[in-house]
């Protein structure tokens, strides 16, 4: 400020005290220096606080932001299996399912009160728009705040093999997983009892309604059993031991006698391991014949002549024990346990004791031997686009691990198309195609009392061709009302229909 | 000030003084046009078109703007030229803003009154730059003036609270803060007073604790003027404007007698009343409680309080905001378009605009200031720096409690928060400004014309 000379010189303080000119230019600087406290403090608020600000909890803002424009879509094939309607409310679009109960175990939910699950989950980042890859002018996009229309998620999901599982597991609880074993691609993820992710996506009243009633139903309908429950496989897991011993060389011929005494006794205790069919009441049996009539006694014998670390190694190169399994997201980790004393090793290793499996890993079992001993990573999602269609990323398909070699995964074939041939697993047979399978009954309850799971995994080619298996699925029967509860008889047919919608299309 | 050409003539006659009367008509145009653009990106950000009302809203603040100018370049030629336009950018601004939260809220529009009151406040402006050819005259009415000062403070007791504070007069669809008008008639009552006791006032008392104290014969006076102000406004529980007329006394007591014990004083009284009131008032108990942690009923599980809804606000803007129309301030709830009103430019225009706004009130804090320096009569030199610090520490509160710098007290954001009384206010202020600003620097033997 230029001090005009006239003004200040006229009006001394009082007594030699500091005029006005001089208090009076103090307290100017100490009113602007209140506004430069200001200043600081916003500064602080919209710069330094701003990211924490944003994400607390009560901030409505990127709830409102999430849903101020049409969320993008989830496909399957060239199908759209989700929408999106103006609500008209704070929260601009509700999102919609074209056929809900169907894919809610691929899609998961998108509600504006509970959040998102699954693939809304994983993938919400492309579907709201906020990813960075859907930006055309990813700086300038960010200065002007522009929000991207939401991309799509194109599945790998085959409809008919859906359907066919979904109408498969009909009233029944269970679950069916599906994959392509050459990719990894999933082909089918059902879980019954379902819902609908559509009911519970708004903020009314009857959304809150149909999310408490889901809640409380004891049969947990939003549980997606076909990848976050884990299920004894029982001997369903014959396979990974069948694998397992020729991959150590605990048997080299699968015709030939393996030494197996009848009858086993547990290491350790005097309880023998019994087995479900007279048939295997004998000593010596082939692995062949003891996978075809599903031998207790000769699959846990060979269980602990191959060792808990040749096991563990095989079971987990198939995906158990693996905690992070993401297909994107999360399946729950099955279990082979990793100390064990020999008697605990026997039951482990016809699928019992602690050992527990989702029906996603069983199908990869299936798959890892179809596709000639390599397990490929289970993969859901075949692309992500922006909304204009143009591909932001693109599955490839990944190796999980090399469980068997190729010479051991051909014996393995041969076991298990032996089983569907001539043995418990008869009811997976298809006219004009190769199939291989392995059944499993797996007991649960307080002794035993509970019904029984029943499993079912195989895999399936045109009869002739040479090519991998172009399906391998998996199915458990949780809780059924059939009076003769088998993997054979509840589980098989189911499987069949599946690899049948993959066959035919 | 002015350039070497117009001092390029020989004889020694004083400087002429430029009046700078265009370029606060180019500032105006520039700060009409500002707002206007603000009102089409209101309209373009949510309707995605350019509003039908622009034209009106342009025309009507233009109108406004070029009367201001045209009376002053008439009646007051030699006004500190940033004044007006300041005035007029801060005001369409709050149009703007305001406009905007009506779109969040169908169905209870504030703009329409907001610019009628404006258009009372301009009309305000142009009489007090028309009628007050001397501001040495207001010293006459400084005891009346301040005896209607606290009639109009005390008035709003006899009517109903308003959101826990009894500061209004509501008449009808109508209602009035008087307490807004009441801030210039106690700066004015300060700034005689002062000016005819500055000296015995600035008497040294006794000292205590190494702090000349003021002689308390004279202090007494003062004092008890002030209590009751006060007093009044603890009983109306308005915070905010006790605190404005507080730190208000204390400026003016400290530039009229240089006497930096009046600084102690002033904070010592602060002290006990702060901590008084908070003791008993529940309402101001939980008003430090927010400031102190503003987050804390989302942990206690009560959701987020208006002060954590604000600082969201804030933070959703970053630094350059969301643009007009794009925010959702509204989730503050009520009192957006007043209190609040800050948060929404902080969200919408960011950090960016927020400092800019604050630099606008600096400025027009600073020239008031430099009017009161550049005047020479004790009475204006007080009267310019009583009304600039009003500006200034009505700013500093309101704008400190939404971004919880201090303890949140209900006050309007001069000339943008919604608010009738408070807008005419700003005016009056700005207009005595103008005015004083036109003596001070006019040049003390007229040049002759031409």
């Amino acid at each position: 400020m230029p001090r005009r000379g006239r003004a200040g010189s006229s009006a001394g303080g009082p007594q030699g005290l500091p005029g006005i000119s001089t208090t009076g230019r103090r307290a100017g600087t100490f009113c602007v220096l209140l506004i430069v406290a200001l200043a600081a403090q916003a500064t602080r608020v919209q710069v330094f606080q701003a990211k924490e600000l944003d994400h607390n909890p009560a901030n409505q803002r990127l709830t409102v932001e999430r849903y101020s424009q049409p969320r993008g879509n989830i496909l399957v094939g060239h199908d759209t299996v989700t929408g999106s309607v103006p609500t008209g409310g704070r929260y601009d679009y509700r999102r919609t399912y074209t056929d809900g109960p169907l894919y809610a175990a691929v899609t998961g939910y998108s509600s504006q009160t509970y959040g998102n699950t699954q693939l809304e989950g994983t993938e919400d980042d492309v579907l709201s728009g906020t990813d960075p890859r859907l930006a055309g002018w990813a700086l300038w996009d960010a200065i002007a705040r522009k929000q991207n229309p939401g991309g799509d998620v194109y599945t790998t999901i085959d409809k008919a093999a859906q359907q066919a599982a979904t109408k498969g597991l009909g009233s029944q609880k269970g679950a069916v997983a599906a994959i392509e074993p050459a990719t990894g691609r999933i082909l089918a993820l059902a879980s019954t009892p379902g819902y609908d992710p559509g009911s519970f996506a708004g903020t009314s009243a009857a959304d809150q309604q149909a999310w408490d009633k889901l809640q409380a139903d004891t049969n947990q309908p939003m549980l997606n059993r076909a990848l976050r429950q884990i299920y004894p496989p029982g001997s369903t897991f014959k396979v990974v031991t069948a694998g397992a011993a020729l991959a150590a060389g605990t048997v080299t011929d699968i015709d030939a006698p393996t030494g197996a005494p009848y009858p086993y006794v547990l290491p350790g205790t005097t309880t023998p391991l019994v087995n479900d069919t007279p048939v295997c009441n004998r000593p010596n049996l082939s692995l062949d014949t003891a996978m075809i009539y599903s031998c207790n006694s000769v699959l846990g014998y060979l269980g602990v002549r191959t060792g808990l670390d040749g096991m563990l190694s095989t079971a987990r190169d198939f995906g158990f024990n693996d905690a992070k399994l993401d297909i994107p997201f999360r399946a729950a980790r099955s279990n082979f346990d990793e100390k064990m004393d020999e008697s605990q090793l026997a039951l482990s290793s016809i699928g019992q004791f602690d050992t527990a499996a989702t029906p996603l890993v069983m199908a990869m079992v299936a798959a890892g031997v179809a596709n000639n001993g390599t397990v490929m990573y289970p993969q859901l999602v075949d692309r992500l686009t922006r909304s204009d269609g143009t591909a932001v990323q693109v599955m490839e398909p990944r190796t999980y691990k090399q469980a068997l070699s190729p010479a051991v995964a051909a014996q393995v074939q041969r076991l298990m198309t032996d089983v569907v041939e001539k043995g418990t697993g008869t009811n997976a047979k298809i006219r004009g195609a190769t199939v291989g399978g392995k059944t499993g009954t797996a007991q649960q309850g307080v002794d035993n009392t509970g019904t029984p799971y029943a499993w079912f995994i195989s895999w399936a080619r045109p009869a002739g061709s040479g090519e991998v298996p172009p399906v391998a699925v998996a199915v458990v029967v949780a809780d059924s009302d059939a009076t003769d509860v088998t993997g054979g008889g509840l589980a098989a047919p189911i499987a069949r229909s599946v690899m049948q919608a993959v066959l035919g299309g | 000030m002015a350039t070497p050409s117009a001092v390029a003539r020989s004889t020694p006659r004083p400087r002429p003084v430029r009046t700078r009367r265009n370029t606060e008509l180019a500032l105006v145009l520039a700060a009409v046009l500002i707002a206007v653009l603000g009102y089409i990106e209101v309209g373009v950000n949510i309707d995605g078109s350019v509003p039908s009302g622009a034209a009106g809203y342009g025309a009507a603040l233009g109108v406004l703007a070029l009367l201001a100018h045209g009376v002053i370049r008439r009646r007051a030629p030699y006004a500190d030229p940033l004044l007006l336009p300041i005035a007029i950018l801060l005001n369409g601004v709050g149009l703007v803003v305001i406009y905007r939260l009506d779109r969040a809220t169908p169905r209870s529009e504030a703009a329409p009154t907001q610019l009628l009151w404006s258009t009372l406040g301009v009309a305000l402006f142009i009489g007090v730059v028309l009628l007050l050819r001397d501001h040495k005259r207001l010293q006459r009415y400084a005891y009346s003036g301040a005896l209607v000062a606290l009639v109009l403070l005390v008035l709003p007791v006899l009517f109903p609270p308003v959101y826990g504070s009894r500061i209004w007069i509501t008449v009808g669809p109508l209602s009035f803060q008087p307490g807004e008008f009441a801030k210039i008639l106690l700066a004015v009552f300060f700034a005689a007073y002062l000016a005819v006791h500055r000296d015995a006032l600035a008497l040294t008392g006794r000292r205590i604790w190494g702090v000349q104290l003021p002689v308390g014969r004279v202090l007494g006076p003062v004092l008890l003027i002030w209590a009751a102000f006060v007093g009044v406004l603890v009983l109306e529980t308005d915070l905010g404007t006790s605190l404005l007329f507080f730190g208000l006394f204390v400026v003016m007591l400290y530039v009229a007698t240089a006497r930096s014990g009046w600084i102690a004083i002033g904070l010592l009284l602060a002290a006990v009343g702060a901590a008084g009131v908070g003791r008993l008032s529940p309402h101001v108990h939980s008003r430090v409680t927010d400031w102190l942690d503003p987050l804390g009923s989302i942990e206690a599980g009560r959701g987020a309080n208006q002060i954590a809804q604000s600082l969201f606000a804030f933070a959703w803007g970053g630094l350059l905001g969301t643009g007009l129309g794009n925010g959702h301030s509204i989730l503050i709830g009520f009192a957006a378009k007043s209190d609040f009103i800050l948060a929404t430019i902080g969200e919408e225009l960011g950090l960016t605009g927020l400092i800019a706004l604050f630099l606008l009130y600096a400025l027009l804090v600073s020239r008031g200031f430099r009017t009161g320096i550049a005047l020479t009569d004790p009475f204006g030199r007080l009267l310019a720096i009583g009304l600039a610090a009003i500006v200034g520490i009505q700013v500093f509160v309101v704008a400190g409690g939404v971004l919880d710098l201090i303890p949140l007290t209900g006050m309007t954001l001069p000339f943008i928060a919604q608010g009738g009384s408070s807008v005419v206010t700003n005016w009056i202020i700005v207009a005595l400004l103008v005015r004083m600003s036109d003596v001070a620097r006019r040049p003390a033997p007229r040049p002759e014309e031409g």
